[in-house]
């Protein structure tokens, strides 16, 4: 009756989520296992590691639910490409065998896939399919901390709905309004993203954490020419700009000439122009997030918002939102992209198709466990793997693990920390991190170009102790996953000299703007982690001992990962990125490991292992 | 022929019908592709375009 299994997968970021009796038990991505960034294929690792922490065998499962509906989108594939004949012959040449030979036939596909995890079984009678937007909806709603709330839902495309607007009451989610492909935000997104050399589904942040070093000089005419917003934030994408209709690149010659250029090549040098777009496109973006919750409040209201999809990860528009005071209170799903779909479409068939009633948390917690959801390791078993791939570590009490890594970073050192259970979503939220001290003016460039080996312009995010959150940014509310974005406060920037404001475009990059210039952007922001007792001890305990070292309760917390690499999840995992960067330390479980005591035969030559994102 | 009732389920509830010529040519067309791949039908493709 209530074991749910939701799988989201064959576009990108394919996902498996546990639901039992309504309790999220499981939830991971399949890139986290096979190590192939953005994994589309069906989740078959992400599912038995949910089985196993269940202590479920798949039969034992009662429902499996597909976070979409395939005919639905190839019904949408089919009326799009009819709606532009002639045009696109040449996409659809492409597409269709893919759809007729495949993707027609996923229920088929699921069905034997299933098959091959469980063996023969009433897979066919076990299997459902949600909505792509319900199941966005479902994962922004139902985990949440509100009884009654306004749902959002935005992202590129799903079936037909682009956006969509809930109201979310108790099990229930009732849909207000849609706005319907082609007529995408996070498509709009992608066509800059693309334009401005980036890689779609994936180089969003970059555009995103690009934005501030420009102006936005475009955003008129992205508003006077392809976008037509409304007042109340609905919208229309002309589509005489746009290629993704009927061919295969998001924009075309049209969008080009408007712009100024043909896209920029990828790893081509960035320019101001394409800050400058980037700036453009992303307060392009906030206008339009602002109309929509400012209207859809005034119309419900409603002083509560979920939000869900791609566009709920940008966390800048997030933050605008949030500090507007149009809703009492905000919670965002922390895999807000397509891989939360598969814990959406779990919750959705247990609160809306089986009718189970839902119970918040008294003390106001959402029910997602920090989002710390994926695998963990006992210590012993640590100590066997780090063991058997040649590291050399000493094993440390808890207090000592968090007394000497605080040191570590109060002198300046990078650590890799893996503790207890993997982060679901795109996140490190200090189960999987590199850490840093914050009040280095060097740290951020240093840990872009010799740890993470990626650009040198993208930014790095603070984790800080929740009560101390106020004394230090311009925000005064939960941020446990990363969502928001909020500015330094006034009495922590530093003033800059008459020469540093002239600067343009990355040199701003090298001018310290804040006691934390680490994680302080160049138009003095910040991506906010609020660090939680309650959620995540140790990391907390290790934040409030680097506090009374240094006086700062913040540390730098980015991805544990190399550009291009999935998220560390094992320890080998951890090891491997120790030895092919240069962390000079790294927490595993209890186990720490020093860069100048492993054996140099295991370094690794890692910054060419993956493809660039 | 369970996929064919599921696709008819699908387009009489989404009023649909009218796809349905469509989507039987493709099919077959579609069908008759992934089978010229293996060798043995590939020549009576062939004949018959």
């Amino acid at each position: 009756m209530g074991r749910i299994l939701g799988i989201s997968a064959f576009y990108h970021d394919s996902a498996a989520a546990l639901v039992a009796d309504g309790a999220i038990v499981a939830a991971a991505q399949e890139e986290r296992f096979t190590r192939r960034k953005h994994d589309p294929r069906f989740p078959a690792n992400a599912i038995r590691y949910c089985l196993e922490e269940a202590g479920l065998a798949l039969g034992e499962i009662d429902h499996i639910v597909f976070y979409e509906k395939p005919f639905l989108k190839f019904e949408r594939l089919l009326e799009t490409y009819l709606a532009f004949a002639p045009r696109g012959f040449r996409s659809f040449r492409t597409a269709l065998p893919v759809w007729l030979s495949e993707k027609l036939f996923q229920k088929r596909l699921l069905i034997d896939e299933l098959a091959a995890i469980g063996g023969k079984g009433e897979w066919d009678a076990k299997l459902l399919f949600t909505e792509h937007h319900q199941s966005h909806a479902a994962s922004a709603f139902f985990p949440s901390p509100f009884d009654e709330a306004l749902v959002l839902t935005m992202d590129g495309v799903g079936e037909w709905a682009t956006t969509s607007a809930c109201i979310g009451r108790g099990n229930t989610l009732e849909v207000l309004k849609e706005l319907h492909f082609p007529h995408s935000l996070g498509l709009l997104y992608s066509a800059f993203t693309y334009y401005t050399g980036f890689k779609v589904n994936s180089g969003e942040y970059k555009v995103m954490g690009l934005a501030p070093y420009g102006e936005p000089r475009y955003a008129d005419l992205i508003m006077d020419r392809i976008v037509d917003v409304k007042p109340d934030g609905s919208f229309r994408l002309d589509q005489q700009y746009f290629d993704y209709c009927t061919g295969l690149t998001m924009t075309n010659d049209r969008f080009h000439d408007l712009f100024g250029g043909p896209p920029r090549m990828p790893e081509e040098l960035l320019t101001q122009r394409h800050m400058d777009l980037a700036a453009s496109i992303q307060a392009v973006t906030d206008e339009i997030v602002l109309r929509l919750t400012r209207s859809l409040a005034a119309e419900t209201g409603q002083r509560k918002l979920c939000l869900a999809g791609g566009v709920a990860l940008n966390c800048v528009a997030n933050g605008k939102v949030a500090r507007e005071g149009i809703f009492d209170d905000i919670w965002i799903q922390p895999a807000a992209g397509d891989a939360g779909g598969a814990l959406g479409a779990a919750l959705a068939v247990w609160y809306q198709y089986l009718g189970q009633p839902r119970i918040t948390s008294p003390n106001r917690r959402d029910a997602m466990e920090g989002a710390y959801l994926g695998p963990a390791f006992p210590q012993a078993e640590i100590e066997r793997r780090l063991a058997d791939a040649g590291a050399v570590f000493t094993v440390l009490d808890e207090t000592g693990l968090v007394e000497t890594c605080a040191r570590m970073l109060a002198a300046g050192q990078a650590l890799g920390w893996h503790q207890g259970r993997m982060e679901f979503g795109p996140r490190a939220l200090g189960a999987r991190s590199i850490l840093a001290d914050p009040r280095s003016p060097a740290m951020q460039k240093q840990l872009n170009l010799k740890v993470k080996f990626r650009e040198s312009f993208r930014p790095f995010a603070p984790a800080v102790l929740r009560e101390d959150l106020a004394e230090w940014f311009e925000l005064d509310a939960d941020s446990p996953y990363m969502l928001l974005v909020s500015p330094v406060r006034e009495d922590r920037r530093r003033a800059m000299t008459t020469a540093e404001r002239a600067l343009f475009g990355i040199d701003k990059l090298n001018v310290p703007r804040s006691d934390v210039p680490a994680v302080t952007h160049v138009d003095y922001s910040a991506r906010i982690q609020t660090v939680h007792a309650e959620t995540n001890p140790l990391f907390h305990a290790l934040i409030s001992r680097f506090k009374s070292l240094t006086g700062c309760p913040i540390l730098v917390n980015t991805s544990f990962n190399v550009r291009g690499e999935p998220i560390v999840c094992t320890p080998e995992d951890a090891f491997r990125c120790f030895m092919g960067t240069e962390i000079d330390a790294l927490a595993v479980g209890r186990c720490l490991l020093r860069r100048e005591e492993q054996n140099p035969a295991l370094r690794l030559d890692y910054k060419d292992r993956f493809e660039l994102d | 022929m369970t996929f064919l009732a599921e696709l008819w389920s699908f387009l009489r509830a989404r009023r649909k019908i009218w796809m349905m010529p469509m989507l039987v040519v493709m099919i077959l067309l579609g069908g008759l592709l992934i089978l010229a791949k293996g060798s043995a039908v590939a020549p009576f493709v062939y004949t018959l375009f």
